[in-house]
């Protein structure tokens, strides 16, 4: 875990003290709401349906039970009891009072957190692999990399007006976990000829306009890694198009220019920034990265899981993950109960898993883009308590990547920008198909739900995927089939005309039993769908 | 009927012009008819709601409600957390929403 240095924390406590000032002014009627949005927005504080909504940053996912107890604490104390986890590894408080924000900020701060960046046309909090660390399959824990850019992004001064919001996500596994390549920027650490390099994709995104990143560069020595971001970001900065907020993102300005001269001016970009020496020295990587150490895990722990539990056993099976060391296991805690609020959990749910991390996972937890928390180091001998810890607080639902398992965006009952609910199309969903043998004879399914058009619920990346509109006055939904997030990544596609609340529901059944009477042994349903096509899936939903 | 609508600077809670004052309670709205884009800017310059504005509204025998369903769901509060609407105790507050 990163500790804050003198540095990070002067940064933060004097942006507390300046907020401060500034809602003083505003409650105090000395500057208006047009002159006070952009500064609340800086802090992550936006006005949403119903009250002021808080977006506080959790960078790379990671936090530790000391981090966690303080969102408990926040939630009980200032919000209505509860937090709302996020696609970009965030929590929100949906229920924030402006008068409460400076003490919020400040109780952030004593535990080396803050919600800038969160907001805004600057970059935003860089996200990662919630394995990182711990999964069998990465080469190296992508986290001080992570780390390194959150350094060099926060406060910025060249990139605190962008022309829009800037995204960063940086993995280091051939599995992607954490949809690298729909970021702005997306980065994969890699090995050629042994030796550790950075991949760039650049120019992926969903919202209105989903593409997916093209690899700029296939292998940016780690020692240049700041100064080719620095670069990429250069050359958006400079012919980003401001004029139009709907073709503002990187992706629109590499799409009309075309990856090889847009590849062109990075290069050329870069030759400059090298020369500048914003690369930090050896030393300072190494202070960072040696907070990332691994934790002391006891390689000869005992491997084997007493199944004798069923209930316990079809948990392991769906939410337990191979760990790189033995004896070990990474346990996914779904925040997706049937029927409930997908990313919800309240004061009493966050308290619990903060003392399960510290009691069993070394004292680390981790926020995934698909609104689940991860324990990340737990020896396989403690499986068992904590999953009955985790049962008795209504959190061991065991649908880790089942169609149950859905990625919803706040949608219409809370945020401002939706023009649909999203929340009751995934409660529905879900408890459509409760049945946990019939979800698992579906096997992995991500369905994937957005309120409107900017696409938080990362609806394009759906292996099903939903989008509310609003048509007339009522809300529609659009039904999508064949997108990924993953390494296999790809963009949905609509099937044709939309639904209401309860007709997409039963769309979504039709889609699945195609899936069942097409399948062949071993495919998941993106697999039979990117086989045999829209044509009898169309058929299934429209007749 | 129109409404005049904003978010309480000092809450963000949603609020609703009653001819005098501000009110969380939809029941309490008033039409505001013509007069809205005045109060707006009286009422911009009191800074005591944010961003103000009018909608379309109907008389209903329950009360004023919003034409959209936007501003329905704002009077409610979210449809999905009947307990921490304005009427939390009342299982049919929200039948008028969706």
């Amino acid at each position: 875990m990163y500790k804050y240095d003198e540095y990070d924390h002067a940064m933060v406590e004097a942006r507390v003290a300046e907020f401060s000032d500034q809602v003083r002014r505003r409650l105090a009627g000395e500057i208006t709401e047009d002159q006070f949005k952009p500064l609340r927005l800086m802090n992550g504080l936006y006005l949403q349906l119903h009250a002021y909504m808080l977006r506080v940053a959790v960078p790379y996912g990671t936090l530790d039970s000391r981090q966690m107890r303080m969102l408990a604490h926040i939630a009980r104390k200032y919000d209505r009891d509860y937090g709302h986890f996020t696609t970009r590894q965030n929590i929100q408080y949906n229920w924030i009072k402006l008068e409460d924000a400076p003490a919020i900020l400040e109780d952030l701060a004593s535990v080396e957190m803050h919600a800038i960046q969160t907001s805004g046309n600057c970059i935003r909090n860089i996200s990662s692999d919630q394995w990182a660390g711990a999964a069998a399959d990465e080469i190296t824990d992508p986290r001080p990399w992570a780390e390194l850019l959150r350094q060099w992004s926060s406060f910025h001064p060249e990139f605190s007006y962008l022309p829009r919001k800037f995204k960063i996500a940086v993995i280091a596994a051939d599995e992607d976990r954490a949809a690298m390549r729909l970021h702005d920027i997306g980065i994969q650490i890699v090995e050629k000829d042994g030796q550790h390099g950075a991949a760039f994709y650049v120019g992926g995104g969903m919202g209105r306009t989903p593409m997916i990143a093209p690899l700029i560069k296939d292998f940016v020595p780690l020692d240049d890694m700041l100064s080719y971001a620095e670069a990429c970001l250069r050359v958006y900065n400079r012919y980003g198009r401001r004029d139009n907020i709907y073709k503002a993102r990187i992706k629109i300005l590499i799409h009309e220019l075309g990856a090889d001269e847009y590849r062109r001016q990075v290069e050329e970009e870069f030759k400059h920034v090298k020369s500048l020496g914003i690369d930090p020295p050896k030393a300072e990587f190494d202070r960072i990265a040696a907070q990332f150490a691994p934790p002391p895990l006891d390689a000869s722990a005992p491997d084997a899981i007493d199944r004798s539990d069923p209930d316990f056993a079809v948990w392991v099976d769906q939410n337990v993950a191979a760990h790189k060391v033995s004896g070990h296991a990474i346990v996914n805690i779904s925040l997706k109960p049937i029927g409930g609020i997908p990313g919800d959990a309240s004061s009493a749910q966050i308290d619990l898993m903060a003392d399960l991390a510290e009691k069993y996972s070394h004292d680390e937890l981790r926020v995934t883009h698909a609104q689940n928390i991860v324990l990340p180091h737990v020896r396989k001998a403690d499986l068992y308590a904590v999953w009955q810890a985790l049962d008795a607080a209504g959190l061991a639902t065991p649908n880790l990547d089942l169609i149950s398992d859905i990625i919803a965006c706040p949608g219409l009952d809370y945020c401002s920008l939706a023009n649909a609910r999203s929340i009751p199309v995934a409660q529905k969903i879900a408890t459509r198909f409760s049945d946990l043998g019939r979800q698992k004879e579906l096997g992995e399914l991500k369905l994937k739900i957005s309120g409107c058009i900017n696409a938080c619920g990362h609806h394009h990346a759906g292996h099903i995927g939903i989008l509310g509109v609003d048509r007339k006055g009522t809300e529609n939904y659009q039904l999508s089939l064949g997108g990924s997030g993953a390494e296999d990544v790809s963009l949905g596609t609509i099937t044709g005309p939309g639904f209401d609340e309860d007709g997409v529901v039963d769309a979504i059944e039709r889609v699945t039993d195609k899936y069942l009477a097409e399948r062949t042994e071993g495919e998941r349903f993106v697999d039979t769908f990117r086989r045999v096509g829209m044509a009898p899936f169309k058929e299934a939903i429209y007749g | 009927m129109k409404l005049l609508t904003g978010n309480d600077l000092k809450t963000g809670f949603v609020t609703w012009w009653t001819g005098a004052d501000w009110s969380l309670h939809i029941e309490d709205a008033a039409d505001v008819g013509e007069a809205g884009e005045a109060i707006l800017a009286a009422e911009e310059g009191a800074r005591r709601v944010n961003a103000p504005y009018i909608i379309a509204g109907e008389q209903t025998p329950d009360g004023p409600r919003p034409a959209h369903i936007k501003d329905r769901i704002r009077a409610l509060g979210p449809t999905v957390r009947p307990d921490l609407t304005l009427k939390p105790a009342d299982p049919a507050a929200g039948d008028w929403v969706i």
